[in-house]
């Protein structure tokens, strides 16, 4: 397997009141092409921050990224001038946001907005004009392939006219126009009804499966990830906790953060909800010195107060970042 | 832990820390300032206007005329061009313009802050109850009572009533309160009305609370940080109306000075005792554009603590 | 088991509009019936726009009822909060969603806590800090949080705090209108032991609102599913997740994301979500659910199904399961096309 993006130890800042706050803190992570991963996080762990890290859209005047690289086809992200960049986010990534209502503009129509993203995109790649016409093509030929009905139509509509559903389809066309080959949805269905939410994710998934496009799945929920990802990084407070294939994770989830939170998930079977993980997210401004787990951790040592864990690899491609598993191999 | 913190004997009040009011006040003021002061446009504004206020307050020990300040005739300096002697200059009547520019600055200052005391509480009382009992018989009839006001222009009103009353800085000061509070109005009838579809709101009337606290106690600490930045804003701008109307001989009767109508006596001798208007003009910039961009930073400062 | 609150008939219509034929009306509840027996958690689950929210607030008293009554504890309720009996406001507390707006960021938690003592005489006035401190105790906050105001702390000590105001005044029925859906799992654990705890402890009858199934399931004691203004099954938790029978119950169990194999089996076996709930505005005729219906037929679209009990205390509303419950009847009826 080839990688396509990878994300080495980042450390991204925001400027605050009281100096700053230091959110990522060595992140590492790979994307494999043609693979899905899942992201998940609590609120507040550095999921988005990431993300927008990638995408080069975090504020300037705010952040500050500290250290680290982004590979992605073997380029670094972080190093890129403007053009470079343009190329990427018009061919190379794309982003479907939580909040589709947010996401799109309440004053163009849905045809509107689909042209401007479809003109940009094809003209970053055939470097010339494109006719209105083709233009035009493409849209509802997007609108089509996320199956939604009447498109003549729903392309002279406005986001408002639409339901919630439905504007997430519509941001789902504009990310997949043309050919991507990394796609970021950050909690493509947080804000949408369970069934709503279910078809979303499902489309998706064949959308993926078709143009063999690499995803990264963002999502508070472990449900969410299980369901639709191949592999999964479990993320706490600005690190990544534990990785491994989505069944060996919830076959055998190692990080005591991991096993706190799969035990809070209420479960369909019924027979009531763990207490949950005592304590709270730390002050990022003043984060701990170690493991940024150790302070809620039931099973924290001495070392983890001081030195922050690194990845230890326990076989079969699951590698936890837990003092507990330095010399354990599950194989 | 659940079954210890049950059986153990409540915890009294004094036995904890109660965390003393100067450290909060303290600490809120530093943050307050970090957020005040990232801009520095606003830290410019805040400086012009302290230097205004104590020059108003210390005039007679900062001036270097104090006496000019009244009906003080000297034709042997009268129209002397900026000098060291008098750094803005003199009129017509031998007097320091600077001198009289840092008189001026109190009756401004005291006008603004006698419009904005009694026309803030009348609009802001008016707003929160129309904006409470909103789209019922009491938020038409103050709100159409406010269009009205609204509907004259601002000056005309002002000038049409303090021409029906004798001409001086008490009835001027009426005439631009009579046409200053609608915007108070305004201004909250929109932040109260919002503000009472909040949840917050909604819960304290399912417990019971009374109207008055719902009023005074939920909605009205949520409305007041427009209202903070709009009366900082305001200050220049009734500073402004006020030079207008003592432009038109409406306002402060000479001898006391008053910018608008320094303005207006130097505009006669244009272009040749320039600096007989022009100092006077440039004051009133100076301390509207002191007063605004210290609202703007009051902006930024408030509207976090809001969210 | 007696009964606290009797909802008969409930209806709630909200004006949206005129038309030549008088005015158009959002049916927000459309005849729901219930009884909420002492000391249970009653569930309503629901897509948004089914109107759930609306029947937890119409019996809080934000809104009057359009038709039907509401009995509480033998007294009539069926009208705005205003028009009730000042107890009644004491009795009846609510947990709001959103612990960010339903509480004042601008009043200390000492001050919120303290309304509702003062308002209800629960304690003496020279007793109400301690009362406060007691009640910070109860949702696990340390005592000098009485100093703080709301923002400068976390979302789930926030909701504590909501759930401490809801708690202060005495009351014997709280709803819960999906107080735990802003917030990540590992704290909606914590609040919903904290809940389940006090519920034992106080005596406490909560109707529990919330669209998550999974959580429902380690909630409730009973389920109402809404879809459009009605209830279309009723049962107990364990028999309405174990055997499922409205379509629209199975379409939203096999839709949620689970995370065990165990959970994956008691998924029914994938009935595709398709459509999106209508607009109350226009209600389908027939059955409301025919639209999205995989097993629907042509009566459906004809008839509304009555609300028929199969089993004793399981009721649903659909044409499959025309049988009425009568006594002796022990074989469960399946649904057609499982």
């Amino acid at each position: 397997m080839e990688p396509l993006l990878e994300v080495q130890n980042l450390h991204v800042w925001y400027r605050v009141y009281g100096g700053y706050s230091k959110v990522l803190n060595g992140v590492n992570f790979l994307v494999n092409k043609g693979e899905r991963v899942g992201l998940v996080g609590e609120a507040g762990c550095g999921k988005t921050t990431t993300m927008k890290t990638i995408l080069r859209i975090l504020p300037d005047q705010v952040s500050k990224i500290a250290q680290g690289k982004i590979l992605f086809n073997g380029q670094d992200i972080l190093q890129m001038n403007g053009n470079a960049l343009q190329r990427i986010r018009s061919q190379g990534i794309a982003m479907i946001f939580q909040d589709p209502t947010a996401a799109l503009n309440p004053v163009f129509t849905v045809g509107e907005q689909l042209s401007d993203v479809i003109r940009f995109s094809l003209r970053s790649i055939a470097q010339r004009k494109v006719e209105k016409k083709s233009i035009k093509q493409v849209a509802m030929q997007a609108l089509k392939d996320v199956s939604m009905p009447d498109q003549e139509r729903i392309l002279g509509t406005y986001p408002i006219q639409l339901s919630g559903g439905m504007r997430q389809r519509v941001c789902i066309s504009m990310a997949i126009t043309t050919k991507r080959e990394l796609l970021i949805a950050d909690e493509p269905g947080t804000s949408l009804d369970v069934t709503i939410q279910d078809q979303i994710l499902r489309l998706l998934h064949e959308l993926v499966k078709q143009q063999n496009t690499s995803i990264i799945l963002i999502t508070h929920s472990l449900g969410v990830a299980r369901e639709m990802t191949d592999r999964i990084y479990v993320m706490y407070a600005g690190t990544m906790v534990e990785t491994a294939k989505a069944d060996e994770l919830f076959a055998n989830p190692l990080h005591p953060y991991t096993l706190g939170l799969l035990a809070s998930v209420p479960k369909l079977t019924g027979g009531g909800i763990a207490k949950g993980i005592p304590g709270r997210l730390p002050d990022y401004r003043n984060p701990p010195p170690g493991c940024r787990f150790s302070p809620r951790c039931p099973r924290a040592m001495p070392v983890c107060e001081f030195s922050p864990p690194p990845f230890f690899d326990v076989g079969y491609e699951h590698k936890v970042a837990c003092y507990l598993f330095q010399e354990s191999r599950n194989d | 832990m659940t079954a210890s913190s049950q059986t153990q004997a409540p915890i009294l009040p004094h036995h904890f820390h109660k965390p003393s009011v100067i450290v909060r006040f303290r600490e809120n003021l530093r943050k307050s300032w970090f957020k005040y002061s990232r801009n520095k446009l606003s830290v410019i504004g805040l400086v012009v206007v302290l230097l205004v206020v104590l020059t108003a307050i210390f005039a007679p020990l900062v001036s270097p005329y104090p006496q000019h300040a009244s009906a003080f005739v000297d034709f042997e300096n009268a129209g002397q061009p900026p000098s060291l002697r008098n750094l803005l200059g003199t009129d017509v009547f031998g007097r320091d313009i600077l001198s009289r520019i840092f008189f001026a600055f109190r009756g401004a200052l005291l006008m603004s802050i006698v419009v904005l005391a009694i026309a803030v509480p009348i609009g802001v009382l008016l707003g929160l109850i129309a904006g409470y009992y909103k789209n019922t018989w009491i938020d038409t009839l103050i709100m159409r009572t406010t269009d009205v006001f609204l509907a004259i222009p601002p000056i005309i009103l002002a000038l049409a009533i303090a021409s029906v009353l004798t001409p001086n800085l008490m009835n001027s000061m009426i005439a631009v309160t009579v046409m200053w509070w609608p915007w108070y109005t305004r201004l909250v009838y929109g932040m109260a009305s919002s503000c009472r579809n909040e949840y917050f709101v909604i819960a304290a009337e399912l417990t019971g609370a009374s109207k008055a606290h719902i009023l005074f106690r939920e909605i009205l600490p949520n409305c007041l940080s427009p209202v903070f930045t709009k009366m900082a804003l305001d200050v220049g701008w009734v500073i402004l109306i006020s030079a207008s109307l003592s432009f038109v001989g409406l306002g402060e009767q000479p001898p006391t000075p008053a910018l608008g109508q320094m303005v207006s006596d130097g505009a006669r001798y244009m272009p040749d005792l320039w600096w007989y208007a022009v100092f006077p003009g440039l004051a009133i910039v100076i301390v509207i554009l002191g007063f605004n961009l210290m609202g703007d930073g009051l902006r930024d400062m408030l509207e976090q603590r809001m969210g | 088991m007696t009964d606290i609150l009797q909802i008969r008939k409930l209806k709630k219509y909200f004006v949206v509009g005129k038309n030549a034929d008088g005015p158009i009306y959002l049916r927000a509840v459309d005849g729901v019936s219930v009884d909420i027996h002492e000391v249970e958690t009653f569930g309503i689950v629901g897509e948004s726009g089914s109107g759930k929210s609306t029947i937890a607030y119409t019996v809080m008293g934000m809104y009057k009822p359009t038709a039907g009554e509401m009995i509480f504890k033998g007294q009539n309720i069926a009208m705005e909060v205003s028009r009730r009996a000042h107890h009644l406001k004491k009795e009846l507390q609510i947990v709001f969603q959103d612990p960010g707006s339903s509480l004042n960021p601008l009043r200390s938690i000492r001050q919120l806590l303290e309304l509702p003592l003062r308002l209800h005489n629960v304690v003496p006035p020279n007793q109400i800090e301690e009362k406060i401190v007691e009640l910070l105790e109860k949702v696990e906050l340390p005592p000098d949080y009485m100093y703080k105001s709301t923002p400068s702390i976390g979302g789930g000590e926030k909701q504590m705090v909501a759930i401490a105001r809801a708690l202060a005044a005495g009351p014997s029925f709280i709803v819960l209108d999906e107080p735990t859906s802003a917030l990540d799992v590992s704290v909606q654990a914590k609040i919903i032991n904290k809940l389940l705890d006090l519920q034992q402890e106080l005596s406490l009858t909560y109707m529990f609102i919330t669209h998550d199934l999974s959580l429902m399931r380690n909630m409730a004691n009973r389920v109402a599913i809404m879809y459009l203004g009605r209830i279309c099954e009723l049962a107990t938790a364990k028999e309405f997740f174990e055997q499922p029978l409205h379509p629209y119950t199975r379409m939203l169990l096999s839709s949620i994301p689970t995370v065990s194999v165990e959970e994956d089996r008691m998924k029914p076996k994938k009935v595709i979500s398709i459509g999106e709930i209508p607009s109350p505005v226009n209600i389908p005729s027939g059955c409301s659910f025919h639209l999205r219906c995989p097993e629907s037929d042509s009566r459906c679209v004809k008839e509304d199904p009555e609300m028929v009990e199969v089993r004793l205390g399981h009721w649903v509303r659909c044409h499959q399961f025309p049988s009425t419950y009568s006594a002796g009847e022990q074989t469960m009826p399946r649904p057609n096309k499982f």
